[in-house]
């Protein structure tokens, strides 16, 4: 059941309603996703306005989460929708709070951007936060993709990548915890270094579990909390 | 127990289904070759069907219907107008038989006894299968002779005190002995029509059904009575057998173990209520729960 014919209903406000939330959600993940690549520019650069700019954008994001929690529950009371409706507006709740959570992250990156612009550049570490942050900001495109076009093969690639991050962010912490251990006085700025790191893996970790949520709307399947390989397997058996 | 038939089944069924299915374009449900998808069969039948057709006159309303009910299963039967879900709830107690023009083929069987045979008393069979009505239907008696109707012609007592006991049971069952134990002598058509089809329920159970049939039970009542009927399904399920036929499908949601969707007098499918509403097999019943032109 991969078509998941939104727009079938006899009712077409329900149509109207079901739509809404998905063109909703998109925005709201249009807006995180420029939160990411912003603050990564904002760090890497480094540039304190734009920095400003993500911090800003993080109140636009909390209203839309409110927004969109609003009319979830609206369709819930008025609908009370079944099987593919019912996973579509779980999915659009679950989405925007982990998309919310995303928002916090880069939220998080900014603040280091503007600490760091303050206090002066860390010595190391700006190779790794290009690297992920690529990574992870491709992973939050492709995963509002997925939802998009309900696209599983997609969602699964999203789940892939986000082990590649895991290894990036381990190798980097490694790397820069060293680095801290030969210039101690380098400890303070790497660590800002660090928490930057730490928040886009988080932000990955996030565009994972839409990835979850895109598989539980399409197949019907809720694979959290499992291994990536028994997720393949579940998706490819279906 | 003729009496208790109810008035419903003097529509003609043949045209009620000629109506439905001509609405239908016979292109886009093209249905031969259906399988029935999920899980129509149980290690715990209470009553087993197989290849069940049934026709009103030469018009066929069920096609090769194969499903169990399980011993203190609630299933639910759910599909559109016309879908055969009633005609097929009528055949667990031969209630068909009171119309001429309809023959049912196949096997149905209630603990392996076949249901059709010929030499069974259909009187019998309708005690331990029993069935309540969409309209709440007493008799126009007390309270009291409408659950002892019952049990006196099924000779089931001999004595007042063992019959006082069935009827205070019985309606201590149906969840209404304490909004009528100071009238049990009233009319029973004097009560609300909640109480009236708990009434009709206390009746049923009077004279200790294996298998009670429900057709749309609740559609002539408000949410109240209804929320009533329906923890009444989830107590009565310790003890009895229930198929329940429901236009609502938030109620066969709510009370039902399995529902069965019917489409066009063919088995879609059956699965756990859990699956059906979550993430049915079959895209016909996705298409019907979720309110999708099919």
């Amino acid at each position: 059941m991969d078509k998941l014919n939104l727009d079938q209903h006899i009712s077409r406000q329900f149509n109207a309603d079901l739509e809404e939330l998905k063109t909703q959600l998109l925005e709201m993940g249009g807006l995180v996703e420029q939160q990411t690549i912003n603050a990564v520019k904002a760090i890497t650069t480094p540039d304190s306005d734009l920095a400003e700019r993500v911090l800003v954008t993080e109140e636009e994001v909390d209203a839309r989460e409110l927004k969109l929690d609003e009319n979830c529950t609206l369709v819930l009371a008025r609908r009370q929708p079944a099987a593919s409706d019912l996973r579509m507006v779980l999915s659009v709740a679950r989405i925007t709070r982990d998309l919310e959570r995303m928002g916090d992250e880069a939220h998080k990156v900014a603040k280091m951007a503007i600490h760091l612009n303050e206090h002066g550049e860390a010595p190391r570490g700006y190779v790794e936060l290009r690297h992920i942050g690529t990574i992870v900001h491709q992973m939050v495109i492709s995963a509002l993709d997925a939802f998009a076009r309900f696209d599983v093969d997609l969602a699964i690639s999203v789940a892939q990548e986000d082990k590649k991050v895991d290894q990036e962010y381990k190798s980097a912490m490694r790397e820069l915890a060293t680095y801290m251990m030969e210039d101690p006085r380098s400890i303070s700025r790497v660590l800002n270094i660090i928490w930057a790191l730490r928040a886009l893996e988080r932000i990955g970790d996030h565009a994972a579990n839409i990835a979850e949520h895109v598989i539980y709307l399409v197949k019907g399947l809720d694979v959290r909390h499992q291994s990536l390989q028994e997720m393949e397997r579940q998706v490819k058996e279906q | 127990m003729e009496a208790i038939v109810d008035q419903t089944a003097k529509v003609d069924p043949m045209n009620k289904v000629n109506t439905e299915l001509s609405k239908e374009n016979p292109e886009a449900h093209d249905l031969s070759g259906l399988e029935t998808v999920g899980i129509p069969f149980t290690d715990t039948a209470k009553m087993s069907m197989r290849d069940v057709n049934v026709f009103y006159a030469d018009k066929q309303a069920i096609f090769d219907v194969s499903l169990d009910i399980g011993q203190n299963e609630v299933l639910a039967m759910i599909g559109p107008s016309g879908c055969g879900k009633s005609t097929f709830l009528r055949c667990l107690n031969r209630m068909n038989d009171t119309i001429d023009i309809c023959s049912v083929q196949g096997s149905l069987k209630l603990e392996g006894q076949d249901i059709y045979d010929p030499k069974l008393d259909v009187v019998p069979l309708r005690a331990r299968v029993g069935m309540v009505f969409q309209k709440p239907n007493p008799f126009p008696k007390s309270i009291y002779d409408n659950v002892a109707y019952g049990p006196r012609i099924h000779g089931l007592v001999n004595r007042r005190t063992d019959l006082d006991e069935i009827v205070e049971t019985s309606l201590q069952k149906a969840g209404l002995w304490k909004e009528v134990r100071d009238r049990l002598h009233s009319p029973g058509t004097g009560l609300s029509g909640g109480q009236q089809q708990r009434l009709c329920i206390a009746r049923t159970i009077a004279v200790s059904p294996e298998v009670i049939l429900m057709d749309e039970p609740c559609s002539a009542l408000d949410p109240i009575a209804t929320a009533k009927i329906e923890e009444l399904i989830a107590e009565l399920s310790e003890n009895f057998t229930i198929a329940i036929v429901t236009h609502s499908m938030q109620q066969a949601a709510r009370v039902s173990h399995r529902t069965a969707y019917f489409h066009l007098g063919k088995l879609v499918e059956v699965n756990e209520t859990e699956k059906v509403f979550t993430n049915p097999d079959h895209k016909l019943t996705e298409a019907y729960i979720t309110g999708r032109f099919g």
